[in-house]
């Protein structure tokens, strides 16, 4: 049966140093994997992995059936947003989505980017240059630029970060409604309460590896945090 | 957790048994090759004939030369192992470009500073900024700068890709460089030996030169091969190092 | 549905203009610095011991080639600020049509600075204008997309280096030395008043290199961005 999203033995290593070992999940239409785990664990490598980003040392990652290294077909289906911003400073918001939009192809580039930029509500200040926006604000930009050409697979690392109320209520909205449509999520996550509000499944990574992974229903929200910083001893 | 460190007890019985392959005691093509380059030097210095127009300071003509010829040859053996690693990505064919790399740098150096020696009494200048002299001056920059490139990279596969993808430039370059030889008119000797018809010299200087030439290129191979040895021991001690960082 | 190489070359070449178009700062910069320099060789002339003829060249393509260097510094530094390049990474594109959009871009920006050097040491040096401006324009721009092919590439690399600023001059100028020495003998030649077909050859080499540059630099340029 084919995947959305699968990872097969992916693995990663950086000289000597192995990022991400022998992780294996799949994901299919409708569902969101919020992967927890403390800070150098691998999970902006195993996202950037699955961004196509970057080459495995071994194992593949697949899109539909398609690998999504050296395919740019694979490419296109899928949005990544970053605790970084991607945004080019200089130049004003709506440039930015609508050279992302011109990037992948989307048919109406400037249509797409106000439709974007309005579900995120940042469209009244479309015409400022990036670098004169707020971080929260850039974050919101960010995300509407990765989703212009609406995504099957949507890669987040940290999309939180930085975002104000209504901005964080307006993202965990957006991805319940995404999912909805059928659109496929991975959300790396610090805030184990955030990521679980929307999660199908859980994962939790630690030293490169997946040490645990369950469906959302299996588990106890209460008890998950606790569980979560045992599994990790005392890294944060 | 134990640390799976070599122990510093300076036993080779150690390193054998950790998988670490060690160098022999004696390098036997290093010595042949140090063997020949003493018969050359003998053979050019004593039994070859003084040349009439430039005395005795032509005889550099073979150190130079042979150099600059060994060094196209290791420079050559960095462009064809760029391409092979960009193509089989084996981190073996990286190893030797580096190795050649800075066995090329040491003969280019020795190009720039018998060139000078040598253009002292026969054109009473030590420098002149014609097209050869200079090109070759600009080669040693090009392998400085690929040996440069790879200080400056700390990933093992970045660094082998972008050096592998400027030793294959430096490669296309070198013709260029070659071709402006023809259409300078300069004070640099037309090439004598690698002109298109038979090359100008008594018998006796060719076969002293070919003899050099054989020598210096021995020499060339015996070094990069005592290079490539040492970059296998200490990068095979660096992944021991990161495996055993990892395990604590 | 893809776009094209060519559409994307174009559509990224307009990025890095209108960024560059919007601060100005990088462009004026090294405007600034080209004047300043020709400014300079002009007052450390001795009119009396040099031509005009003859020196003029080698004043036009040292800053040619210096200016083009700074122009390059700042080619993929844009990219690095906040992760700009994954962007384009992510986008399914060809890699190759980042490097010719990129390279684009530079040209064009080499060819702004052209624009007021050439005129600059044609005026400063006497040289007959309306039969000299044409041939040096061209041979410029000729010399100029070797430069920027293999300056391009190199600026790539650099910028994921340690040693980025020492690096680019240190790679790029030997491989500059075929493209000033093809440009600058075609030049005093053809100032010179020497038939078209005695700097014929000279011209021959500036040609080649730019083919073979061209096309080795792109085709090796998705190696530099692999990860």
């Amino acid at each position: 049966m084919t995947h959305v999203l699968e990872a097969d033995g992916l693995t990663r290593t950086f000289g000597g140093r192995r990022a991400v070992q022998s992780v294996t999940l799949e994901l299919d239409a409708g569902e969101c994997l919020a992967l927890f785990g403390p800070n150098g664990a691998g999970k902006t490598t195993l996202l950037r992995l699955l961004a196509g980003l970057l080459k495995p040392t071994a194992g593949v990652a697949r899109i539909n059936g398609q690998l999504l290294r050296g395919d740019a077909a694979a490419r296109a289906q899928v949005g990544f947003i970053s605790h970084q911003s991607m945004l080019y400073g200089p130049l004003t918001v709506r440039e930015n989505v609508e050279l992302a939009a011109r990037l992948y192809g989307v048919r109406g580039a400037a249509a797409a980017a106000t439709d974007v930029l309005g579900e995120m509500r940042v469209l009244d200040r479309a015409e400022s240059p990036v670098r004169s926006l707020s971080r929260g604000l850039q974050q919101r930009v960010s995300i509407a630029r990765a989703m212009v050409h609406r995504p099957r697979v949507l890669l987040l690392d940290e999309p939180y970060t930085g975002l104000d109320a209504l901005g964080a209520a307006t993202l965990t909205e957006m991805l319940a409604r995404l999912r909805g449509d059928g659109a496929t999520l991975v959300l790396v996550t610090h805030n184990i309460a955030e990521g679980l509000e929307v999660a199908t499944q859980a994962a939790v990574m630690h030293r490169g590896r997946v040490v645990r992974r369950e469906r959302r229903e299996e588990l106890d929200a209460n008890r998950y945090a606790d569980a979560y910083r045992e599994l990790v001893g005392g890294a944060t | 957790m134990t640390t799976r460190a070599l122990p510093d007890d300076g036993d080779e019985a150690t390193l054998v048994n950790a998988g670490v392959e060690t160098r022999p005691l004696f390098d036997w093509l290093f010595g042949v090759a140090v063997a020949a380059m003493v018969a050359a030097y003998v053979r050019a210095v004593f039994f070859t004939p003084i040349e009439a127009l430039q005395g005795a300071a032509q005889k550099i003509y073979y150190v130079h030369v042979s150099a600059a010829l060994s060094a196209y040859l290791a420079l050559g053996v960095v462009a064809l192992m760029s391409i092979v690693y960009l193509w089989l990505r084996d981190e073996r064919a990286d190893r030797l470009a580096e190795s050649a790399g800075e066995v090329a740098l040491v003969f280019l150096t020795a190009v720039l500073t018998t060139g000078p020696l040598w253009g002292k009494p026969i054109w009473g200048t030590w420098w002149t900024w014609d097209a050869r002299l200079t090109l070759t001056l600009f080669l040693w920059f090009l392998t400085a700068g690929y040996l440069v490139l790879r200080g400056a990279v700390d990933e093992p596969a970045m660094r082998a890709r972008y050096s592998a993808v400027i030793g294959i430039l430096a490669a296309l370059l070198i013709p260029f460089i070659h071709l402006s030889v023809y259409l300078f008119n300069t004070l640099h000797p037309k090439p004598i030996l690698l002109k298109p018809d038979r090359p100008s010299m008594p018998n006796e200087m060719v076969v002293t030169f070919a003899g050099f030439f054989v020598a210096c290129a021995l020499l060339c191979i015996a070094l990069i091969r005592a290079r490539y040895r040492y970059g296998l021991a200490r990068d095979a001690v660096r992944a021991m190092d990161a495996a055993s960082a990892e395990d604590e | 549905m893809r776009p094209s190489l060519l559409s994307t070359t174009w559509v990224i070449a307009r990025k890095d203009l209108a960024i560059e178009f919007r601060t100005r700062t990088a462009f004026l910069a090294v405007l600034v610095f080209a004047v300043l320099g020709i400014a300079t060789f002009y007052f450390a002339w001795d009119a009396t011991a040099v031509a005009a003829i003859d020196l003029a060249p080698g004043v036009l393509w040292v800053i040619f080639t210096f200016s083009g260097l700074l122009s390059l510094q700042r080619s993929f530094g844009v990219e690095l600020a906040d992760r700009a390049m994954d962007g384009l990474l992510l986008a399914p594109i060809d890699r190759e049509a980042i490097f010719l959009g990129k390279a684009l871009a530079n040209l064009l920006f080499v060819a702004g600075i052209l624009i007021v050097t050439v005129p600059s040491v044609a005026l400063l040096y006497n040289l007959p204008l309306g039969r000299t401006l044409p041939i040096l324009f061209a041979i410029a721009l000729i010399a100029a997309v070797g430069l920027v092919a293999v300056g391009t590439l190199f600026s790539a690399m650099a910028a994921n280096t340690r040693l980025a600023e020492l690096l680019l001059p240190m790679l790029s100028l030997p491989f500059f030395v075929p493209i000033v020495y093809g440009a600058a003998q075609t030049t005093s030649m053809l100032l010179a008043g020497r038939p078209v077909a005695e700097a014929w050859p000279f011209m021959k080499i500036l040609i080649a290199f730019d083919l073979v540059f061209l096309t080795a630099c792109t085709l090796t340029f998705p190696y530099i961005l692999e990860e």
